[in-house]
């Protein structure tokens, strides 16, 4: 199928099924001039190919060769059980679930961790009862590709999670999205705003999961804002399900010395793509941002990275890893620009694959843009396989050839890895990294460095 | 416990043991002294079973073992352990888990109880103080960024934690301060018992001295041209390797030769 055709199928499939604007009665004027402004950008726009920089590794074409349907109710009702088994226990604070695209106030426990200044809502509950606040950090109308604008459109549910000035979320608020399919092609656009006021602090932690069978597309955006002085820990665990494209975009606007950390897995879908972008708007603001993805048999794991600095004082750094077993595919594609107010910035950014098969590819592509003097900036990229020094060493030493490998994989994850919280989100990553790999070959121990 | 007899092994083309014969009984300390080139390290990584060395001829008998048929981890269950000449850097695996892993691997290959973190680290801490090790190494990641005497240090640990019955030593000795040279003459003497053996690998007399080792042996050429008490390291250092006089050749053979 031509590029051509399957964006037209695609575009008619999403307008029949509902999507198009001006279609729902209640919906805020704001929202809607939004969403039919998305919708504009999209059709001017169209999907990328792969002559587009950014997508030059992924392949777009069985997405779009599939007639997803959006905005369908699910075709299975899940259980509190079901959720349970594929999302774990609570981490120890306010569980919210977005059931395919929509909050599901059934499967989410609001019980925990909630406290005076932290304001959680369904994101539809937000735009029904809020207040501005919300209009204000929807968007500012700029989409990084086809698929962003088709979340804004499309969208009508999600999280809103608001914390006050100076409020301090002790547990982590956790927000589960999952995307139930049974052969009738979902597509789920869930968004989510995260607003953290001046001195707020929290850690966030979103997961994606999967559950029955057939194709599904997840196409999601969270943005975060941080006022002033804000720090958000930001986890992204991606572990949908072996037939699941995932699309997704995490958009962060950094307030002066704000500190946010973006700290993603990917172990799931079969094509995915994380998109982090992150604008530092003002002085002295910090930025972190890990990944580790891990793609398997035939999965393809992108990580599109675009990093700003707008203002000076600013601290960038990145480190992604991939492991990359199989037919699997990892991509990086970073990109750090230093605008020409940006002076006395520090951007760092690593990416480092290891290859754990002949047939494994790796695409790479750090890019640092700068356009100020007075920058301390580093990038750098490595693609490894597995020390053969270091694998005789712990063979000599009567560690198990499958152990020793185990465990030189883990060391490799290692420096991601320990960024994470320790306790329960460190215990999620450790059990979705250890599933994924035991279900190839080769064991992984995850309880290296606590 | 160790029988080697005429090994041949190739590096690439090339022969660098050309008919290797070496006993070492259970109980005795042997030395293995040699001029570079000899092919001192590659009897040692042979014994170990690193990967790239082809052996052509000749066979090594570990107790009842046919050494060359095992894998390195099979060899480390047998009770054989190297301590390299060159510890390998790991990043990301913490030194104590690293060693827990190692010992745990022993234990359930000899059926035995696995043992715990706790239990672990009562028993590593008193080795830790014994080779002097920096405590604070144990949470490092394995030999990453660690000093060479660390390093070396690091090697003694995993001997006096795993307490192998053949402790192969390839030139730990080598860039070693007094104090460092005499952990490692502790660490190996501390083994000494009677079902027990090493072969430590040395350039130097200095390890010798510490260690008395029950027998030298000269490696020249892939072969060992001498053997003797442990007062042969001080006759190596006074005539060197070139002076030294071949008793293994064959005399017959010799006058062929120059004929």
């Amino acid at each position: 199928m031509t590029s051509q055709v399957a964006e037209r199928t695609w575009q008619h499939n999403v307008h029949l099924s509902g999507g198009a604007p001006a279609e729902r009665p209640g919906e805020p004027a704001w929202l809607s001039a939004a969403r039919r402004s998305a919708f504009d950008w999209l059709s001017q726009h169209g999907f990328p190919t792969r002559k587009d920089e950014d997508w030059r590794y992924f392949d777009l074409a069985p997405v779009l060769g599939l007639a997803f349907s959006p905005n369908r109710e699910p075709s299975i009702e899940p259980r509190a059980a079901d959720l349970g088994a594929v999302a774990g226990p609570s981490l120890g604070g306010p569980r919210l679930v977005v059931l395919n695209g929509r909050y599901s106030p059934l499967l989410s426990d609001v019980t925990l961790g909630l406290g005076d200044g932290l304001h959680v809502a369904s994101l539809a509950g937000e735009i029904r009862d809020g207040g501005p606040g919300l209009a204000q950090r929807w968007g500012d109308g700029a989409y990084s590709h086809a698929f962003d604008a088709l979340n804004a459109a499309l969208a009508v549910d999600g999280v809103y999670i608001e914390l006050a000035p100076q409020t301090t979320a002790d547990a982590a608020i956790e927000i589960v999205y999952l995307t139930v399919a049974a052969g009738d092609l979902p597509l789920v656009s869930p968004r989510s705003v995260i607003f953290a006021q001046a001195g707020s602090r929290a850690t966030i932690v979103e997961t994606h999961l999967g559950l029955g069978h057939g194709h599904s597309l997840t196409n999601s955006h969270t943005r975060v804002v941080l006022a002033a002085g804000a720090h958000v820990e930001h986890y992204r665990f991606q572990a949908e399900g072996p037939e699941a494209s995932h699309l997704s975009v995490v958009e962060v606007h950094a307030g002066e010395a704000s500190r946010f950390a973006s700290r993603t897995l990917a172990v799931g879908g079969l094509r995915a793509r994380h998109e982090v972008r992150a604008r530092l708007v003002a002085p002295s603001a910090e930025l972190r941002l890990d990944g580790l993805y891990l793609p398997a048999g035939e999965q393809c794991h992108d990580n599109p990275v675009l990093v700003e600095h707008l203002a000076p004082g600013c601290t960038s750094r990145q480190l992604y890893k991939g492991i990359v077993k199989d037919a699997g595919h990892g991509i990086f594609n970073g990109h750090v620009i230093v605008g020409a107010a940006a002076v006395g910035t520090e951007a760092h950014q690593t990416n480092k694959t290891l290859l754990l098969s002949d047939r494994a590819e790796v695409d790479t592509r750090p890019r640092l843009e700068i356009f100020t003097d007075e920058v301390a900036a580093t990038h750098g990229a490595a693609v490894g396989q597995l020390d053969q020094d270091a694998l005789f060493y712990l063979r000599s030493r009567g560690i198990p050839d499958r152990d020793a490998q185990a465990m030189l994989v883990a060391g490799f994850a290692a420096d991601v890895l320990d960024g994470f919280a320790p306790g329960p989100v460190r215990g999620l990553a450790d059990r979705l990294v250890g599933s994924h790999l035991e279900a190839g070959s080769g064991a992984y121990q995850p309880e290296v460095k606590r | 416990m160790l029988v080697i007899e005429g090994l041949h092994v190739e590096v690439g083309r090339t022969e660098i043991l050309a008919g290797l014969d070496l006993a070492i009984p259970a109980g005795e300390i042997h030395a293995v002294m040699g001029p570079n080139g000899a092919g001192k390290s590659t009897l040692a990584n042979v014994l170990a079973g690193r990967d790239g060395y082809r052996v052509t001829a000749g066979r090594v008998k570990f107790l009842d073992h046919d050494l060359l048929a095992m894998s390195p981890e099979e060899r480390a269950a047998a009770g054989v352990f190297l301590a390299f000449q060159q510890p390998v850097e790991i990043p990301g695996v913490p030194n104590m888990y690293f060693l827990r892993t190692a010992l745990n691997s022993l234990q359930r290959a000899h059926g035995l109880a696995e043992i715990g973190p706790s239990e672990f680290l009562a028993l590593a801490q008193d080795k830790v103080r014994l080779v002097g090790i920096d405590p604070a190494l144990m949470s490092r990641s394995v030999n990453e960024g660690f000093s060479g005497g660390e390093k070396k240090r690091n090697e003694i640990l995993q001997l006096a934690v795993l307490e192998p019955r053949l402790a192969i030593l390839d030139e730990t000795d080598s860039g070693l301060d007094i104090d460092a040279l005499r952990v490692v003459a502790d660490g190996v003497n501390a083994l000494r018992r009677p079902d027990r053996a090493a072969l430590v690998i040395t350039h130097h007399r200095r390890l010798l001295d510490l260690l008395v080792p029950d027998r030298v042996h000269v490696l020249v050429g892939g072969r060992i041209i001498r053997s003797g008490g442990a007062e042969l390291a001080g006759e190596l250092e006074r005539t060197g390797y070139t002076g030294l006089r071949d008793d293994r050749r064959d005399p017959v053979a010799t006058i062929g030769a120059s004929r």
